[in-house]
């Protein structure tokens, strides 16, 4: 590990450490939070109980479920207003409004079109990821260099073979932005929908344990969503590092 | 030209809105129209203000609060490099996470009410506004940096003509992205634990299947947030384009 | 294993690439006017010859090479390669180097230079072969499973020759292909270019702002004028097909190099816009 890698590790246990203290010498009252190390002696507990099986396989399908569609429509549809300028001009001043949009406002209708089910929480995941995907799906695309373009020109590509072979490979790591950052806004749509009003899920069993009280069990559910989309995204940023370093000219 | 674009996504989106409730029907969508015309009658009733009033002063203490703790952290991170290089990938981790996971924790702290709503308005700004804020810094060219020491400008004149200038559109751009989510988290928070303001309402309107209520609420808060998110971005470009 | 093209051994007299009253014009716009960027240019390449083309800045250099290559259409004109007509399609046998970096950052060293064989569907192992010769012929043998990244922007324009060399073109354009590259290393390339030359036995044309480059590695020296560029002299330089860097000590490689630079300064003046200056 880096120096710097050492100095981030230490910061971050420092300040788990130092929360730890503040509660164990009752400055923060532990009626407010409990001390770490309890949180995570609970989140052990909880798991090997496995009464929250369900609620876990249920959002993090949702939430596969919102990356999934979420990728699929937005490499496409990136690619087809990178390919189409008219268009994409008219729905320029949408990129840049989309996440100013507040997207939770729509649950309220996804649940009278689709239900009390699973789909209004993934559409919400959706709605938040797609956005990402498909600006820099475009972004990769527009970045693709114009000697690149002559080169497949030069080995006789046809317009299908270039996208292939050229285009999509070279604006990958770009797209990969897109994936992480859809991996993040599906977590925040699922687990928030779930939190608002639904009847299953890590999310919604948060706030459930909430209303009733129960702090351990809440804090170590807060933990375990923490532990998984922080370790996710840190890995996909140093995966996406490694693949941006192979676009330094 | 720009103008016409816009006219033009307008319509587009109306128009999708209109066919998309020719084909779920009345009871899932109210068309344009109805909505419209909803969103008016809510703007007439005097019952709705002390809600407007409530959000919106609960949006502006929670977004100058981001403000001030977010330009904070960021400007002094950015300050020096290893300092960002250790925060940043930390920021980053921070802004991925899903914050609503939090609000329990606040309602325990602040309890239910303004402060409640604040807070967790806040804490969607803040760290938009810093990371932004740390990378406005930290990218500005070094060349201009030694510019102001070749000119044998005082620390705090190079501060005030090069170091500013040359940071604020990005820092602007960071305030942009940081007032949207604040108005999020605040609007999430009124969802939550509330007994007054939109995002109340709206979750009022929810429990009730009250249809009418939920269209036009929807529709007066996006419409607020693209407005305003349109006026900074148009100070946002103008600000970009001189770099 | 070799690099030679399928093509036949020079013939004094013979024709390998012709250009016959080559213009380009880019078309006038709303409120730009009509672009006349090249020509009319007449030139014939000989089969084998190493041919450079030196000019004031946006004299047309690019332009012609890329009608030559058929990456661009002519406006007027005609442009026939082994007696086939050129225009907006790039020919079989034909390679392009260009000076920006055209490797391929998502493929390592080996893939790059393979692109162009599995393109065409030739055989793994043929690949393979012909590759590995490619490889160690450009000095690229410690790098095969490097990304371009990794590399120095001479090692990466390597990189770029090796993967036009495999195809054995018959002609080959170069494009400012050492622009971007240090004064030591340009030379080096040089060489290593001349030796390519005589071991593949292709024709080649290379675009270059550089005066002693050209005068060094050419057989002729195509001098332009300003834009529309048009060729205001074709300068011999009689050097024997076996040489190398070495004849920048040669006391005709000044003679050569100032002729060139006397006709071209008035035409950079010019195209500068001190028209008066020059005369």
């Amino acid at each position: 590990m880096t120096r710097v890698g050492l100095l981030r590790l230490a910061v971050i246990v420092g300040a788990v450490v130092a929360l730890e203290l503040l509660i164990r010498t009752g400055i923060v009252p532990r009626f407010t939070i409990i001390p770490p190390s309890e949180m995570a002696t609970a989140l052990v507990g909880v798991l090997a109980s496995g009464k929250f099986k369900i609620d876990i396989t249920v959002t993090l399908s949702n939430v596969a479920m919102a990356i999934a569609s979420s990728m699929i429509v937005g490499v496409a549809a990136g690619t087809l207003l990178q390919g189409a300028p008219a268009v994409r001009r008219i729905f320029d001043p949408l990129f840049a409004t989309y996440y100013a949009i507040p997207m939770y406002a729509f649950y309220p209708l996804l649940i009278v079109i689709f239900g009390l089910g699973d789909m209004p929480q993934i559409c919400i995941g959706f709605l938040l990821a797609v956005m990402a995907v498909i600006i820099n799906t475009i972004n990769g695309l527009d970045r693709v260099p114009r000697v690149l373009l002559k080169a497949a020109q030069v080995h006789r590509m046809s317009v299908w073979r270039t996208a292939r072979r050229i285009r999509l490979p070279y604006a990958t790591p770009y797209i990969f932005t897109g994936f992480k950052l859809a991996v993040a806004y599906s977590f925040i749509g699922v687990i928030g929908a779930e939190f608002i009003t639904s009847s299953r899920g890590i999310g919604y069993e948060i706030a459930y344990a909430y209303n009733n009280f129960d702090n351990p069990l809440m804090y170590s559910l807060i933990l375990f969503i923490l532990v998984i989309v922080i370790s996710v995204n840190m890995s996909l940023h140093t995966w996406e590092k490694r693949l941006m370093a192979r676009r330094r000219r | 030209m720009k103008a016409r674009d816009s006219l033009l996504l307008i319509l587009i989106v109306v128009a999708a809105w209109q066919v998309f409730h020719w084909i779920v029907g009345d009871i899932a969508l109210r068309s344009p129209l109805v909505t419209a015309r909803h969103a008016l009658a809510l703007l007439a009733d005097p019952g709705f203000w002390p809600h407007l009033r409530e959000t919106l002063l609960a949006f502006a203490e929670a977004f100058a609060i981001a403000m001030g703790i977010g330009l904070f952290i960021g400007l002094t991170l950015g300050a020096s490099r290893l300092a960002g290089d250790v925060a940043e990938p930390i920021l980053v981790a921070l802004y991925s996470i899903p914050k609503v996971t939090l609000y329990p924790v606040i309602l325990l702290i602040f309890g239910i009410g303004m402060p409640a709503k604040v807070a967790f308005g806040a804490i969607h700004g803040i760290v938009p506004i810093s990371i932004f804020a740390l990378n406005a810094i930290r990218n500005i060219n070094p060349v201009y940096l030694r510019t102001g020491q070749v000119l044998r400008m005082s620390p705090l004149s190079a501060t005030r003509k090069i170091l500013i200038p040359a940071a604020l559109p990005e820092i602007v751009t960071g305030i942009r992205v940081g007032f949207s989510l604040t108005l999020i988290g605040t609007l999430l928070g009124e969802m939550f634990g509330a007994q007054r303001g939109l995002g109340h309402m709206l979750l009022q309107a929810m429990t009730r299947h009250n249809m009418d209520a939920i269209m036009a609420l929807t529709l007066l808060l996006v419409v607020f947030a693209a407005v305003v998110n349109a006026a900074l971005l148009s100070l946002d470009r103008h600000l970009h384009s001189r770099a | 294993m070799s690099l030679a093209g399928a093509s036949p051994a020079p013939a004094s007299g013979a024709v390998h690439v012709s250009l016959r009253g080559v213009s380009r014009i880019y078309p006038g716009r709303a409120a730009q006017p009509a672009l006349h960027a090249l020509g009319p240019i007449d030139l014939d390449l000989a089969p084998g010859e190493f041919f450079a083309v030196v000019g004031p800045s946006g004299c047309g250099k690019s332009t012609l090479l890329d009608v030559m290559a058929g990456l661009a259409t002519v406006s007027a004109g005609s442009i026939t390669f082994e007696g086939r007509s050129v225009n907006g399609a790039v020919p079989d046998g034909v390679g392009v180097v260009f000076q920006e970096d055209a490797s391929f950052p998502w493929l390592t060293v080996t893939d790059n230079v393979a692109f162009g064989l599995r393109e065409i569907g030739t055989p793994e192992a043929t690949v393979k072969e012909k590759v590995s010769y490619a490889l160690n012929f450009m000095g690229l043998g410690d790098f095969t499973q490097a990304y371009p990244a990794q590399l120095s922007g001479g090692m990466r324009q390597r990189v770029c020759i090796a993967r036009t060399l495999v195809l054995e073109p018959r002609l080959i354009l170069l494009d400012e292909p050492f622009g971007a590259l240090d004064q030591q290393t340009r030379l080096l390339m040089g060489d290593e270019l001349l030796r390519l030359w005589r071991e593949t036995g292709a024709t080649v044309l290379l675009i270059t702002h550089a005066l002693d480059e050209a005068t060094m590695l050419a057989d002729r020296v195509g001098v332009m004028s300003a834009r529309p560029g048009r060729f205001l002299e074709l300068v011999k330089t009689g050097w024997p097909r076996e040489r190398d860097s070495t004849i920048v000590a040669d006391s005709r490689f000044g003679q050569l190099t100032s002729r060139i630079w006397t006709l071209l300064r008035a035409e950079s003046l010019r195209a500068m816009g001190h028209s008066r200056i020059a005369r």
